[in-house]
């Protein structure tokens, strides 16, 4: 087998395995929490005999491997059970608001990438001077500000003074994929310039690293202009320290956004978890926080195997 | 007609970063006048810091680090291109001047292919297109006696080996047709026997496309073989300076002759005695491989005597060092030392052992601590082994300083303010204060400039005769090996293939693998690399 077949095949065997544990410990942590949900569902004033009804119900009354195994069970068929506030169909709830969450964080990620890499090579061409120093000036006072005043600072730029853009990010089903662009355009922005500052101080870092080698002086001596040195010679050297901060904030995009969520009132993951925290909707954050960690395994995967096929040494050994 | 390039009076200048010093200008170059004609070949040879490479870079108008050049004119096909602005120094860098450096390995992307490599600059300055600078750089390959030329580039740098790598540099610096090649170093990092067929590469490239050269080295046999005229530079100023006849045969300054007649030890080898190190069949393997990288060897070390271990690199000598010292335990065979048989493994020998088996490494810069002054780092083996203390260490370590010829200001000096030859001899007074019964020298002069190895190697042999220490001596350079060794083993490939006393194995006749090695020396003889081949070549024709 080749060997890069292998390293993949084992990183996406860990990944599972990391699954697993993180799903173990999602449930033991669910119910380490005080409080019963039985007593939550029907209130203060239940009867002892209602509330033992409802634990015998809801199954609560099984050992807590059993539930867990059921628990698992269950999501491995594709079944997250059914939220204990509203009696709604989890896997159904989530689907739609998986969808939304991921158009949000792919819109973003399509400008924010980019964008980042490139102001990043600029940066790192420019080093000490004043290219270097604006864009670092810039992508580092967008990061300092909290998200929140971001959010309103963009709305009321693009609201008010100049009236482009809707305030609110309204979704709905039946939108067509213009309508919906536009829709979100506003938390696009902000989520741009949030995530902006991190990436392009890496990809500088990281270029400015390979600089020091010697290749690179060879490359200067060939009489190549700076900006081929840096994309030819340095930048295929420096792709996994990149690619590896990239995918914390991709991650970041799908699982971390839920202030820029409520700010404009878009209907993702994000607020859906919030609310069910908010309730005490245990199955609801189990499904939700198992659907984080997965996201978050899969794209670190994923960037691992990305550092792996960059490496010349493991993709043509000897 | 002008020459292709006439340097004039050069003057280059850097700023240096003296620790806990104000930083101050450093005059690297001075006054440095230099011509080469077309097709010709200009040797620069000095030590290092002697401003070879600084000189050599000079012709493409390249400061390393914040290096200026800031005086005199660098004439290159009647244009001073000091004065030129950094796009007119782009189009002249990679179209009239090229550049190899030393380590190919270190100078090549490792995430491109060979090919792509080599025909950039040829691409980017738009001299050919893609199919004919391919055509050429496998032209270039083959000429380079660089194996399966049609398919060579395909492949990436770490794919090939360091004397194939530096080939394809000669190859990458040829192919765009330049008027001059600057070659820095290009066989230096090589096995003997790998750089002879380098050398004779690149001779015979220079020849056939008629390209100029400058070639800087500090070995000035090697220099001998491939240029018409010399520049002997010393401290950055010009020593000697005249066609490579006169430099090597009627040397007119102190400095060059020193240079020429180096290595002039006359070491007399000494009578058997008894061992004080055995070593038999010992084969050893690294951890999770399954390779022996050493096979079956077996050894005698005289007291008081010097047993040299050559062979190229990847030949086990310094796997035979771990082993001997307990940090590879040897899978199989035995190791008596002083009389007494020494336990495999590095944790279970006694203060004695350790104490009388020492060690001296390659690289004294990173054998030491930066933070520790020259008397806590000698003083350390007296502490732990004798107990020694307060005046009566620092009497000691001061006995050791004189020992080793550094006087009395150096005991509170730190590393960072010492010479590459002060530091291997720190390194050497640690190793005696543990008052050893063999020290183990691995390529111990092999970074040092001729004329310090030259000092430490006496150094050595003085102490030799004073305290009856014996040396294992490691290393691959064969002058070293007459210098100093009464006994030698030539490995190759894990094995020994030659053991004996000094004269026996450097008397013919030889096994097929010493007589290769032994004949790639580069003697300091005009005109010594093409007998060399003739021979070879009227050898295994009559094979």
């Amino acid at each position: 087998m080749h060997p890069i077949l292998k390293l993949v095949a084992q990183r996406l065997a860990l990944g599972l395995l990391l699954l697993l544990a993180v799903s173990l410990l999602i449930f033991l942590g669910t119910e380490a929490l005080p409080g019963d949900v039985a007593q939550a569902i029907l209130g203060q004033s239940a009867t002892p005999e209602a509330l033992a009804n409802m634990r015998e119900a809801l199954g609560l009354n099984q050992p807590a491997y059993v539930r867990y195994f059921q628990w698992l069970g269950g999501i491995l068929t594709g079944d997250f059970g059914t939220a204990l506030t509203n009696g709604q169909d989890i896997g159904q709830a989530i689907g739609q608001r998986l969808g939304n969450t991921l158009f949000l964080a792919a819109c973003a990620a399509a400008i924010s990438v980019p964008l980042a890499i490139l102001l990043g090579l600029l940066a790192a061409r420019y080093n000490g001077r004043w290219p270097d120093k604006v864009i670092s000036g810039l992508t580092l006072s967008t990061i300092s500000l909290p998200e929140f005043v971001a959010a309103y600072f963009v709305i009321f730029l693009l609201t008010q003074v100049f009236p482009i853009f809707q305030p609110v990010a309204m979704v709905f089903p039946g939108m067509s994929f213009w309508e919906r662009l536009n829709a979100v355009a506003l938390p696009v922005i902000v989520l741009v310039l949030v995530v902006l500052a991190h990436m392009m101080r890496m990809t500088r870092a990281a270029i400015l690293n390979v600089m020091q080698s010697a290749y690179i002086e060879t490359a200067e001596l060939k009489g190549l202009s700076p900006m081929r040195v840096i994309w030819q010679h340095a930048f295929p050297n420096a792709i996994a320290p990149i690619v590896s901060v990239v995918v914390l904030n991709l991650a970041y995009l799908v699982v971390g956004v839920v202030v820029v969520e409520v700010v404009f009132g878009y209907n993702a993951l994000g607020q859906y978890l919030v609310d069910h925290v908010a309730k005490r909707d245990l199955p609801v954050v189990q499904a939700v926080g198992l659907i984080f960690a997965a996201v978050y395994i899969g794209l670190n995967i994923l960037a691992d195997v990305i550092a792996i096929i960059a490496n010349p040494r493991l993709r043509h050994p000897k | 007609m002008p020459d292709l390039l006439e340097i004039r009076n050069l003057r280059i200048e850097a700023t240096s970063y003296p620790p806990g010093e104000p930083p101050r200008d450093v005059v690297l170059v001075d006054d440095v006048s230099v011509s080469v004609a077309k097709g010709k070949v200009l040797g620069l040879i000095g030590e290092s810091g002697a401003g070879k490479s600084t000189i050599g870079l000079s012709a493409m108008a390249f400061g390393r680090g914040g290096v200026r050049l800031t005086g005199g004119e660098i004439v290159l096909n009647g244009r001073d291109i000091r004065t030129m602005g950094a796009a007119g120094l782009r189009a002249l860098r990679g179209r009239e001047v090229t550049y190899v450096a030393q380590s190919a390995a270190a100078a090549f992307n490792p995430a491109k292919r060979l090919m792509e490599q080599v025909i950039e600059t040829s691409l980017s300055h738009g001299l050919m297109g893609r199919a004919e600078a391919e055509k050429r750089a496998v032209m270039l390959f083959r000429k380079l006696g660089l194996p399966d030329p049609d398919n060579f580039g395909s492949r990436y740098p770490h794919q090939v080996s360091g004397g194939q790598l530096q080939r394809a540099m000669t190859a990458m610096a040829l192919c765009p047709k330049p008027d001059l090649v600057i070659f820095d170093e290009p066989t230096t990092a090589l096995d003997v026997t790998t750089q002879i067929d380098v050398l004779a590469a690149i001779k015979e490239a220079i020849r056939d496309t008629g390209v100029a050269a400058l070639y800087i080295t500090h070995d000035l046999a090697v220099v001998a073989q491939v240029a018409d005229d010399i520049l002997v530079l010393r401290h950055g100023k010009k020593v000697e300076y005249g066609p490579v006849a006169q430099i090597i045969t009627d040397p007119q300054e102190a400095y060059t002759r020193a240079l020429v007649s180096v290595r002039s030890i006359d070491h007399a080898e000494k009578p058997e005695a008894p061992p004080v190190l055995s070593v038999q069949n010992v084969t050893a393997r690294y951890s999770g491989t399954n390779f022996d990288v050493l096979k079956n060897v077996t050894l005698d070390l005289p007291a008081g005597q010097t047993l040299a271990v050559v062979g190229e690199s990847g030949s086990g000598k310094s796997t035979l060092a771990r082993a001997i010292t307990g940090l590879l335990p040897p899978s199989q065979g035995r190791i008596t030392f002083a009389g007494r048989s020494l336990s495999a493994n590095l944790q279970s020998r006694s203060r004695d052992d350790l104490r009388e088996l020492q060690m001296i490494y390659q690289m004294a810069d990173t054998a030491m601590n930066p933070r520790q002054t020259v008397g806590t780092i000698i003083g350390r083996p007296l502490e732990f082994y004798f107990g020694l203390g307060g005046e009566e260490k620092r009497k000691r370590v001061q006995e050791l300083l004189d020992e080793i010829e550094m006087g009395k200001g150096f005991i509170d000096r730190y590393p960072a303010e010492l010479s590459g030859g002060q530091k291997q001899r720190v390194c050497i007074a640690r190793a005696l204060a543990a008052k050893p019964k063999l020290i183990i020298c691995d390529e111990v002069t092999s970074a040092l400039d001729p004329l310090v190895a030259d000092g430490i190697l006496k150094l050595l042999l003085e102490l030799q005769a004073r305290e009856h220490v014996a040396y294992l001596f490691i290393t691959h350079d064969l002058a070293t090996v007459k210098a100093i060794a009464d006994k030698i083993a030539v490995m190759y490939r894990g094995k020994v293939v030659r053991y004996g006393s000094k004269t026996d194995v450097l008397t013919p006749p030889f096994d097929d693998y010493t007589d290769l090695l032994l004949s790639s020396v580069p003697e300091m003889e005009i005109g010594w690399l093409e007998q060399v081949l003739a021979h070879r070549r009227m050898e295994s024709a009559g094979n």
